[in-house]
């Protein structure tokens, strides 16, 4: 790696962890009803008049069970409105492409990667969805499914500090705080500087231009059916087509591009997501776009410390996936600024002042290959899984990185509330391997961590694992699994493992050339994806309710104190380890065969 | 147990805010604003700002099939069924295994169009960006084309630097992102300065 890639790393870390301290202090305020410097005087009134108008008062806080059905049918609703919303789009306003009704696969897959903060998307985005759809279907679930994530980590963290109660607070209440006061003011804010860069936001047509140079190609005649017309001898009969003009999509982009990164949703309004140059246009967008990606979820460990009383606790879980990202960030740059080894010989990998080199196939030029790692760890590492380069023609290598980060099920950050109650569950895991290896209770903040919390830590550690595995598996043996890889051999297995492991743990990025806007891979995706989200909400609150009835219990010398680096060292280790022993043989199979034969053995 | 009710209610409100309410206040913010970008950042002949459609020859931010040889081409696009489809972008999703013919073949047409040139090959000049419409290259595969475009266009190799040094972003604020060229800007600029009619003139008079 040169040093302009070790420059690049260290000043996104550097400018992430400044904001830490502010916005996670910011964040506890909203959970603890503090006062948040006029914003809730401007938006008081909206939250108001939303508990009334919905029966709930603000103070009347629920049990784990009320808290989990709350959530479940507030998700519920949201996967039906998304669905109903795609199949009848052409029977309402703002189409203005006149897009079709959506297909019930394909709608049903989108409704549930939606709802469920994956957003993978098996559709075209520029050439399916209406304007009114991307708005009010997408826009609202990218808000409304991480406001949901945050709901939930409100309500684990009040488990882990309170004590001798059932109360975890109001999911309408937490829900509707973390919109108003965090989601929406954040996404305003970031829409603004994105409109400035270049990201368009406009109800017009798609826009038409005159191009400069003409230019012609050449397509299968088709006949009445769509099928290809031969001639006598069998050849197929090709059309000259030319090319004078360029339509230019262009759509409310900028306010969903905002929200899409800052709640670790992924879903971009075009096909290639930002790697689209109106969706991330300069070098500023691409550093802004990419410190939404991990702003949340870094900035919820603070106020995570600062909840339960002790901010030591924040910065450890913090420290911990700051050591995995750099271990995963710091080979993917490597990689893929090396270059492809099989064009050396074709073409100029090297960076020099006037070109910045190495593996650029499915990568933007303003981007350039640092700039492209540095997104592709951060944004599986954090179950955003929006692109701004293809993943699918990165080196083996340099894919394995965020492929691996996606199978560390989504803690690494991870998504809004989601990775850092993840992320909390194997710090549970961890503190029980303590406890076993040195014969106590195992216990933490205070709290005895038994065998009601351990079976439901098993539960959330092994679902999204068991998914990934089946899925592939399903995948691997069932013909219209085998139909979907575009790339032979090794290659289109990785593109399935990637597939089925991004859906199995709610990422949403893709290796693109598996085709995946097919009914198989819709059902199976979307079954994933429902599984993956809410096994795991609710084990977690069950989690959060078992910990909020138990009696605090002093430190004692054998207690193990869970903020020295020791505990930063044991939890990285639970992590990696449960990733590694699950994962490497898939691995082995894809990514690292795939590097073997590159490399010529 | 009181939840149907909440559930709806906070559906709709929270719909409302986040779905009309929200999108509507930045369209009205980028109509005051930022009008030129928000209605896609078009281009006019002389290469200036324009919100009017009939008047574009493009986007500032949306690259074009160039392939001519009196032009600088363009990066390889990967879109369907024509490159540069700015209604559906798509990259070429190619595995690094099986990427060298396609490579093979867009070097073979480089030196095809420029025999003499025996310099390397910029990376990116022969690799399919991850959009299908990158409109930048790097300075380096601008450079490349030089000696191709200054014998067809009878103009000297300084000028054409300079033209491309005009049209050269730097890193946005010397941090973020990487050096470019912007290539339907250099080519509409190239048009001005030195048209092919020209082309049968003594270099001289194009200066």
């Amino acid at each position: 790696m040169t040093t302009t890639g070790l420059f690049q790393i260290a000043l996104y870390l550097a400018v992430l962890l400044l904001l830490v301290k502010p916005l996670g202090s910011f964040m506890a305020r909203v959970y603890r009803f503090q006062p948040l410097f006029g914003l809730d005087l401007a938006l008081g009134p909206i939250e108001h008049l939303t508990y009334k108008l919905c029966g709930v008062r603000k103070d009347d806080e629920q049990n784990w069970k009320t808290y989990a059905l709350s959530c479940l049918a507030f998700n519920l609703l949201g996967v039906l409105a998304v669905y109903v919303l795609q199949r009848v789009q052409t029977m309402l306003p703002l189409n203005p492409a006149a897009m079709s009704a959506v297909s019930p696969d394909s709608s049903f897959n989108t409704a549930t990667s939606f709802a469920t903060n994956t957003n993978w998307q098996g559709y075209v985005g520029e050439s399916t969805m209406s304007y009114l759809t991307q708005m009010l279907g997408l826009t609202v679930q990218n808000f409304v499914s991480a406001a949901t994530g945050m709901a939930v980590l409100a309500a684990l963290i009040r488990g882990i500090a309170r004590k001798t109660t059932d109360k975890l607070g109001s999911f309408w209440v937490d829900l509707t705080r973390s919109t108003l006061y965090i989601l929406l003011p954040l996404s305003a804010l970031l829409a603004i500087v994105l409109l400035w860069q270049g990201v368009p936001q406009t109800f017009s047509k798609y826009k038409t231009a005159n191009v400069l140079q003409p230019s012609s190609y050449t397509t299968p005649h088709l006949d009445k059916d769509n099928t290809p017309v031969k001639d006598a001898k069998g050849n197929p009969v090709m059309d000259t087509v030319n090319v004078a003009t360029q339509s230019i999509a262009v759509g409310p982009v900028a306010s969903q591009i905002a929200i899409k990164q800052l709640g670790t949703n992924g879903g971009g309004f075009f096909n290639v997501n930002s790697a689209h140059p109106l969706e991330n246009p300069t070098g500023l967008s691409n550093f802004l776009e990419v410190l939404a990606i991990l702003l949340i979820p870094a900035a919820l460990c603070y106020t995570f410390g600062l909840m339960v009383g002790d901010k030591r606790q924040g910065w450890t879980v913090l420290a911990a996936m700051v050591i995995i990202f750099l271990a995963l960030v710091i080979p993917c740059v490597h990689f893929e600024q090396s270059g492809n080894p099989t064009l050396n010989a074709l073409a100029d990998q090297h960076e020099t002042a006037l070109q910045p080199g190495g593996n650029m196939e499915g990568k933007e030029a303003r981007l350039g290959p640092i700039n492209s790692a540095i997104w592709a760890v951060a944004t599986t590492g954090a179950s955003n899984g929006s692109v701004n380069s293809m993943h699918d023609s990165f080196t083996p290598l340099g894919g394995l990185c965020p492929l691996w980060m996606i199978q560390l099920s989504e803690v690494v950050f991870g998504g809004v509330g989601s990775g850092l109650y993840g992320m909390l569950i194997y710090v549970i895991v961890a503190v029980f391997i303590a406890g076993l290896m040195v014969g106590r209770t195992p216990e933490y903040l205070g709290k005895k961590i038994e065998s009601y919390e351990m079976k439901m830590a098993a539960i959330i550690v092994l679902v999204p694992p068991a998914l990934c595995l089946i899925g592939t598996a399903i995948a691997c043996v069932s013909p219209a699994g085998l139909l979907g890889p575009s790339n032979p051999g090794i290659h289109g297995f990785s593109e399935m493992l990637y597939g089925m492991s991004s859906q199995g743990n709610n990422n949403g990025s893709a290796f693109a050339g598996l085709n995946a806007n097919t009914p198989f891979y819709n059902l199976l995706g979307g079954i994933l994806m429902l599984f993956s989200r809410y096994w795991i909400v609710v084990p977690t609150l069950a989690i959060a309710g078992s910990l909020a009835r138990k009696k605090l219990i002093p430190a004692s010398a054998g207690t193990l104190p869970t903020h020295t680096p020791l505990f930063v060292f044991l939890l990285v280790s639970t992590v990696i380890l449960v990733g590694a022993l699950t994962f490497l043989p898939a691995l082995a199979l894809g990514p690292i065969v795939e590097h073997l034969k590159l490399i010529g053995l | 147990m009181k939840i149907i009710r909440p559930t709806i209610i906070c559906f709709l409100l929270l719909s409302l805010i986040t779905g009309i309410a929200y999108p509507l206040a930045i369209t009205l913010i980028a109509n005051v604003g930022f009008r030129h970008q928000a209605e896609g950042s078009l281009i006019d002949k002389n290469g200036r700002p324009t919100v009017d459609e009939s008047a574009a020859v493009g986007s500032f931010l949306i690259g074009q099939t160039f392939d001519q040889p009196q032009y600088f081409w363009s990066r390889p696009s990967a879109t369907s069924p024509m490159p540069y489809n700015a209604a559906a972008s798509s990259g070429s999703n190619i595995g690094p295994s099986i990427l060298g013919d396609t490579v093979k073949s867009r070097v073979d047409a480089l030196h095809q169009a420029d025999p003499a040139n025996s310099s390397p090959i910029p990376i990116d000049l022969v690799t399919a960006s991850g959009s299908g419409l990158d409109p930048h290259e790097s300075v380096a595969a601008a450079d490349y084309q030089i000696s191709r475009i200054s014998r067809i266009r009878r103009m000297d190799a300084e000028q054409l630097h300079a033209l491309i040094a005009r049209h050269t972003q730097d890193r946005a604020f010397g941090l973020f992102g990487e050096k470019v060229v912007n290539v339907l800007e250099l080519n509409l600029e190239l048009d001005q300065v030195a048209s092919i009619a020209a082309a049968s003139q003594p270099a001289a008079t194009t200066k």
